[in-house]
C-alpha cells in the first residue's frame, strides 16, 4: 500500500542515507580531485573510527567523548596514510595510486582482524539514538534524522570554508590545476593534508552514524561503504565536490527506489543493479551528472 | 639578478635544454623566442623549479636555486603566468587573484595591488565574480597577468602571452607589458611573436633546438638576417 | 701492409627458440620427477604455482599490454570454475546438491578437457559483450566500470542459487586437476601470450599503451586490440578457474572477490607489467613468498624463540612488500621487459677472439 505515510517515510530513509553516501563521497572526491587518487582506504577510516570510539565507549567514556576520539583518529590514521603511502608515490601512474589503496587497505582490514578478532562486536549507542520519534501519522527513527541534520550543517559549514577560506580556495585550485597552483606558490603538501583531513573527519563521522545504525562493528565494515561513496562519487562527476553530494543523495534515492519497486525475487539483486546503472552512466556520461565534458588535451 | 649557467635539462633521456647561457638585470625587458619546441617553455619551468637541471647552476641575486623548490623559488618573487593562460576555471575572477596573492605573508599591500590590477584591466573589475571559464581568451591572459601581479614579482615571466589572440588584443597585451616594464618590473618574457617582443624587450635570446644561438640588444637582433627570414617572414621594415 | 690474419675462436650460441625447448623439456622432466618423487604438499604448491601462472599471465595481457586496468577478470575466473564445475559433476552429486537445474544441464556430465574448453569460451562471450561496452572507456574510469564487472558477477553468483548453491559451499567437484594438466594449459598460456606479444598485435597493443591518441591517428584499431587482449586474457581466466576448481574442489563466491584480485595484481606488479617473463618471475617469487610466510603465520619457534601464531600477518606484509615495490621499483622486477635469451648467453658465453699476426 503506497500511502503518503509510506513514501515520506521512505523519503526521510533515502535522504538519511543518501546523506551518509554524500559525506564518504566528498573525502574521496576531495582526495581525487588534486591527486587523481581513488583511495579505496577511505572506506577503512570508518572502521578505524568506529573501533576507536567503541574502545572508548567499553571502558566507560561518555559517547561524545567516545565519538571525538573515533573522528580523531580517522583524521590521524588518514594523515599517516598520505604521508606513508600516498605521497612518497605522488606523480605516479593513476593504476599505480589506486593499487597503493588496494594495499592499504588490506593493511587496515588485517590489522584489524589480527587486533580485534574477525567477527562483529555490539556497537552500545546510547538507547536514545535508537528511539523513534512519532511526528502526527509519521514515524521517523531519531538516527535518520540526526544523520540527516548533522549532514546538512557539515555541508554547510564545508561549503564556507571552500568559498571564504584561502586554504578551501586553494583546495579548489589544487584540484582543477595542479600545475598553475603551484606556481602561483600555493603550497601543495598543505592542500593535501588538508584533503585528507577533512574526508577523513568526515569518514568518522560517517562512521559513527554507520555504527549506531547497524549497531556492530567489524573489520570489513569500510568496504561497501566506500563502493558505494565511489559510485556516488562517479554519479555526481569523479573530483566534483558538489557532485559528490548531489550524487550521494541521487545513490540514497536510487537504492531505497529499487528496493521499493524490484519485484520480490530479484530485491538481493538490487547492488547488482546499482553498478550496472554506474557502469551505463559510465559509458554515455562518464564525467557524471555535474561534471564537465573533458576533452582530452593532447 | 637571475643568472643561469651552462644548464642541461633532461625529459627521461632526452635533451631539452643545452648548455644554456642567460642573466636578467633587475628593471630589465629581456625576451627569449624561438618556435615551438625550442626549449622555451622548459627553460621557464626550470626557473621555477617545477623541472630540475641536470647540470649547471641557476642563481638569484646570489641565491643558488638549482636544487630549490618550487614554493621556494616563488617566495623569492620569481613569478611565472603560464603558457595557454593556465587560469582557475572553476573560481572567480576575484577567487583567481586572490590565489595569485597567496604567496604573499604580509596582506596589507593586498588590497591596493587588488584595485590596481582592476585599474590596469577594467574588463576584470567589471567580471570580478564571474567564473574564470567564463571568460574570453584576451580576457583570460589578461586574469593571468593580473592574477601574477597580485603576487608582487620581483621577476615576472610570461610564456607565450599572445598565442591564440587576436591581434587588437595582442597589441593591447603588449601595451600593458611594456606598461609594466616602464614602471620597473624585471621581465622575462617568452614569445614566438618575435616582432611585437623585439619592439618591446630591452634585449633577446634566440632558442632553437634547445641551445642559444644568438643573444644581444633588440636593435641588433631585428636586423639580424637569420631572425628576418624564419621569425619575422622576411623583412622587418 | 701485410694483412694480419685472424684467427677467431667462435662459441655457437643457442638460439632463443632452441634455447626455449630446452626449458620444455627441463620443465617436463622436473614435473616427471616431483610427480613420482615428491611430497603432496610440495605437489600441491607446484600446482597452485602452475595456476597463479596462467591466471597472472592472462593479466598481463588484458591490463599490461593495454593500458586497460582491468579490476574484473577475477570475475571471468569464477565463470570458469561454476560453469565447468556444473559441466563435470557427477550426477548423483548435482541431483544432491542442486536439485533445481534445467533438465539439460541436470543431466550432462562431461570429461574434464571439453567441460574447462567449454567455460573457457564462455567467458570469452561474456568478456566480448561486457568488454564492448568497457574497452571504450579508459583511465580510472575503465578500472571503476571492470571493478563493477566484479561486483555484479558477485552479486549474481550470491543469488543464482539454482545455478551456483548461492553463498553456500559450491563441494565435491571432481579432483581431475594434476600438474600435468595445470603446467599443460600453463606452457599453452605463456606460448600463446608470448607469440601474442612479439606479434604485430603486440606491438599495436604497446602503441596504444604508451600513447593511445598517437596510436589512433596511425589507424590503429584501440577499441579491437583492447576488446581482443580482453577476451582472450578472459578465456585464460577461465581456464584457471576450472582447473582451481576442480584442485580444491569446493569454493564459493568469495573465493572470486577482491582478495584474490590483489593477490594476482601483486603478482603482475612485483614482475613488471607488460612482460611475460615478468608475470612468471613475479608469480613464483610472491607464491613462494606467500607460503613461506603462511606458514610462519602459525607460529614459529627458532631456538628459544617463540614467535606465536598471527594470522593475517602474511597479508599486511605482502600490501608492504606491495608499496615497497610500488615506491622504489614500480616497474617491477623484469622492468617490463622480457628476458633476452640470447643477451643472456653471450653474456654466459663472450666470444673469444684471437690475433694472430
Amino acid at each position: 500500500m503506497i500511502t503518503i505515510q509510506y513514501l515520506v517515510q521512505q523519503a526521510i530513509n533515502a535522504i538519511s542515507i543518501g546523506s551518509l553516501y554524500a559525506l564518504m563521497a566528498i573525502g574521496l572526491a576531495m582526495v581525487f580531485g588534486i591527486l587523481r587518487l581513488i583511495n579505496f582506504a577511505h572506506g577503512d577510516l570508518i572502521m578505524v573510527g568506529s573501533y576507536t570510539a567503541l574502545l572508548l565507549l567499553v571502558i566507560g567514556l561518555p559517547f561524545w567523548v567516545a565519538a571525538l576520539g573515533g573522528i580523531t583518529a580517522s583524521t590521524v590514521v588518514g594523515l599517516i596514510m598520505e604521508r606513508v603511502a600516498y605521497r612518497p608515490i605522488r606523480g605516479a601512474p593513476d593504476v599505480a595510486m589506486l593499487l597503493t589503496s588496494f594495499a592499504v587497505t588490506i593493511f587496515l582490514e588485517n590489522t584489524a582482524i589480527i587486533l580485534f578478532h574477525p567477527t562483529s562486536r555490539p556497537f552500545p549507542a546510547p538507547p536514545i539514538l535508537s528511539s523513534v520519534i512519532t511526528l502526527g501519522p509519521f514515524r521517523f527513527a531519531i538516527l535518520d534524522l540526526i544523520a540527516i541534520v548533522v549532514a546538512g550543517i557539515l555541508l554547510i559549514l564545508l561549503t564556507l570554508f571552500v568559498t571564504r577560506t584561502e586554504v578551501g580556495i586553494s583546495m579548489r585550485a589544487a584540484s582543477q590545476d595542479l600545475l598553475a597552483a603551484q606556481l602561483m606558490g600555493i603550497n601543495v603538501n598543505r592542500v593535501i593534508a588538508y584533503a585528507f583531513a577533512i574526508g577523513s573527519m568526515l569518514a568518522g563521522v560517517v562512521g559513527l552514524l554507520w555504527s549506531a545504525r547497524v549497531g556492530k562493528v567489524d573489520p570489513l565494515m569500510g568496504f561497501y561503504p566506500v563502493l558505494k561513496a565511489f559510485v556516488a562519487s562517479v554519479i555526481g562527476g569523479l573530483g566534483n565536490l558538489p557532485g559528490a553530494v548531489l550524487g550521494g543523495y541521487v545513490l540514497g534515492i536510487l537504492e531505497i527506489l529499487l528496493q521499493g519497486l524490484l519485484p520480490a525475487n530479484l530485491t538481493p539483486f538490487r547492488d547488482a543493479f546499482v553498478f550496472a546503472v554506474l557502469i551505463i552512466l559510465l559509458l554515455f556520461r562518464p564525467n557524471g551528472i555535474l561534471g564537465t565534458t573533458e576533452r582530452e588535451k593532447i | 639578478m637571475l643568472l643561469l649557467e651552462n644548464i642541461d635539462v633532461f625529459y627521461d633521456q632526452v635533451q631539452a635544454l643545452k648548455c644554456i647561457n642567460l642573466e636578467i638585470q633587475e628593471g630589465e625587458l629581456v625576451a627569449l623566442l624561438g618556435s615551438n619546441g625550442a626549449g622555451k617553455t622548459t627553460t621557464l619551468m626550470t626557473i621555477s623549479g617545477i623541472l630540475r637541471p641536470r647540470d649547471g647552476n641557476l642563481t638569484y641575486n646570489g641565491y643558488d636555486l638549482t636544487r630549490a623548490s618550487p614554493l621556494g623559488i616563488v617566495q623569492l618573487g620569481i613569478i611565472q603566468c603560464p603558457e595557454g593562460r593556465r587560469i582557475f576555471g572553476g573560481l572567480s575572477v576575484l577567487e583567481n587573484l586572490q590565489m595569485g596573492a597567496v604567496r604573499r605573508k604580509e596582506r596589507s599591500g593586498v588590497k591596493s595591488d587588488l584595485e590596481m590590477v582592476c585599474e590596469l584591466f577594467p574588463v576584470l573589475g567589471q567580471r570580478l565574480h564571474q567564473n574564470g571559464a567564463t571568460l574570453s581568451g584576451g580576457e583570460q591572459q589578461m586574469l593571468a597577468i593580473a592574477r601574477a601581479l597580485m603576487a608582487k614579482p620581483q621577476l615576472l615571466m610570461m610564456d607565450e602571452p599572445s598565442l591564440g589572440l587576436a591581434p587588437l588584443i595582442v597589441s593591447e597585451i603588449f601595451k600593458v607589458i611594456l606598461k609594466l616594464h616602464q614602471q620597473g618590473v624585471t621581465i622575462l618574457l617568452v614569445e614566438q611573436n618575435a616582432r611585437q617582443a623585439l619592439l618591446v624587450a630591452d634585449r633577446s635570446y634566440l632558442l632553437e633546438t634547445g641551445k642559444i644561438v644568438l643573444s644581444g640588444p633588440s636593435s641588433e637582433l631585428r636586423v639580424n638576417p637569420k631572425v628576418e627570414h624564419f621569425y619575422l617572414g622576411g623583412s622587418t621594415a | 701492409m701485410e694483412p694480419t690474419s685472424r684467427s677467431s675462436k667462435k662459441v655457437y650460441l643457442p638460439s632463443t627458440g632452441l634455447t626455449l625447448v630446452a626449458l620444455l623439456l627441463l620443465v617436463i622432466i622436473g614435473l616427471v620427477i616431483i610427480d613420482l618423487v615428491a611430497s603432496a604438499y610440495i605437489q600441491r604448491i607446484v600446482i597452485g604455482i602452475g595456476i597463479s601462472i596462467i591466471l597472472v599471465v592472462g593479466l598481463n595481457l588484458s591490463n599490461g599490454l593495454t593500458g586497460v586496468f582491468s579490476l574484473g577478470q577475477i570475475g571471468f575466473m569464477a565463470i570458469g570454475a561454476y560453469s565447468a564445475s556444473i559441466l563435470t559433476l557427477p550426477l548423483y552429486t548435482k541431483s544432491v546438491n542442486l536439485p533445481d537445474l534445467p533438465g539439460w544441464l541436470a543431466n550432462i556430465q562431461m570429461a574434464f578437457l571439453p567441460a574447462t574448453i567449454i567455460a573457457g569460451v564462455l567467458a570469452a562471450l561474456v568478456a566480448l559483450i561486457v568488454g564492448l561496452s568497457l574497452m571504450r572507456l579508459s583511465g580510472p574510469y575503465v578500472s571503476v566500470a571492470t571493478m563493477g564487472f566484479l561486483v555484479i558477477v558477485q552479486v549474481i553468483l550470491i543469488n543464482w542459487d539454482t545455478l551456483t548453491r548461492g553463498a553456500r559451499t559450491f563441494a565435491g567437484v571432481t579432483p581431475y586437476t594434476n600438474l600435468w594438466w595445470v603446467w599443460g594449459w600453463a606452457t599453452l598460456t605463456i606460448y600463446v601470450n608470448w607469440r601474442l606479444a612479439r606479434s604485430s598485435f603486440g606491438r599495436k597493443m604497446i602503441a596504444i599503451r604508451d600513447n593511445e591518441i598517437a596510436a589512433q591517428s596511425l589507424g590503429i584499431n584501440v577499441m579491437r586490440s583492447r576488446l581482443l587482449a580482453f577476451t582472450i586474457s578472459a578465456f585464460f581466466t577461465a581456464v584457471a578457474g576450472s582447473l582451481w576448481a576442480h584442485f580444491i574442489m569446493s569454493f564459493s563466491p568469495k573465493s572470486f572477490y577482491f582478495a584474490q584480485t590483489f593477490s594476482v595484481i601483486t603478482m603482475l606488479v612485483v614482475g613488471g607489467m607488460g612482460s611475460v617473463s615478468g608475470s612468471i618471475i613475479g608469480t613464483v617469487s610472491i607464491s613462494l613468498l606467500s607460503e613461506i610466510l603462511r606458514n610462519a603465520e602459525r607460529g614459529l619457534d627458532i631456538s628459544f624463540i617463540h614467535i606465536p601464531p598471527v594470522y593475517g600477518a602474511s597479508q599486511i606484509l605482502m600490501s608492504i612488500i606491495f608499496v615497497l615495490v610500488i615506491i622504489f621499483r614500480p616497474k617491477g622486477i623484469m622492468g617490463g621487459r622480457e628476458i633476452n635469451i640470447s643477451h643472456l648467453w653471450s653474456k654466459l658465453f663472450p666470444i673469444i677472439d684471437e690475433e694472430v699476426k
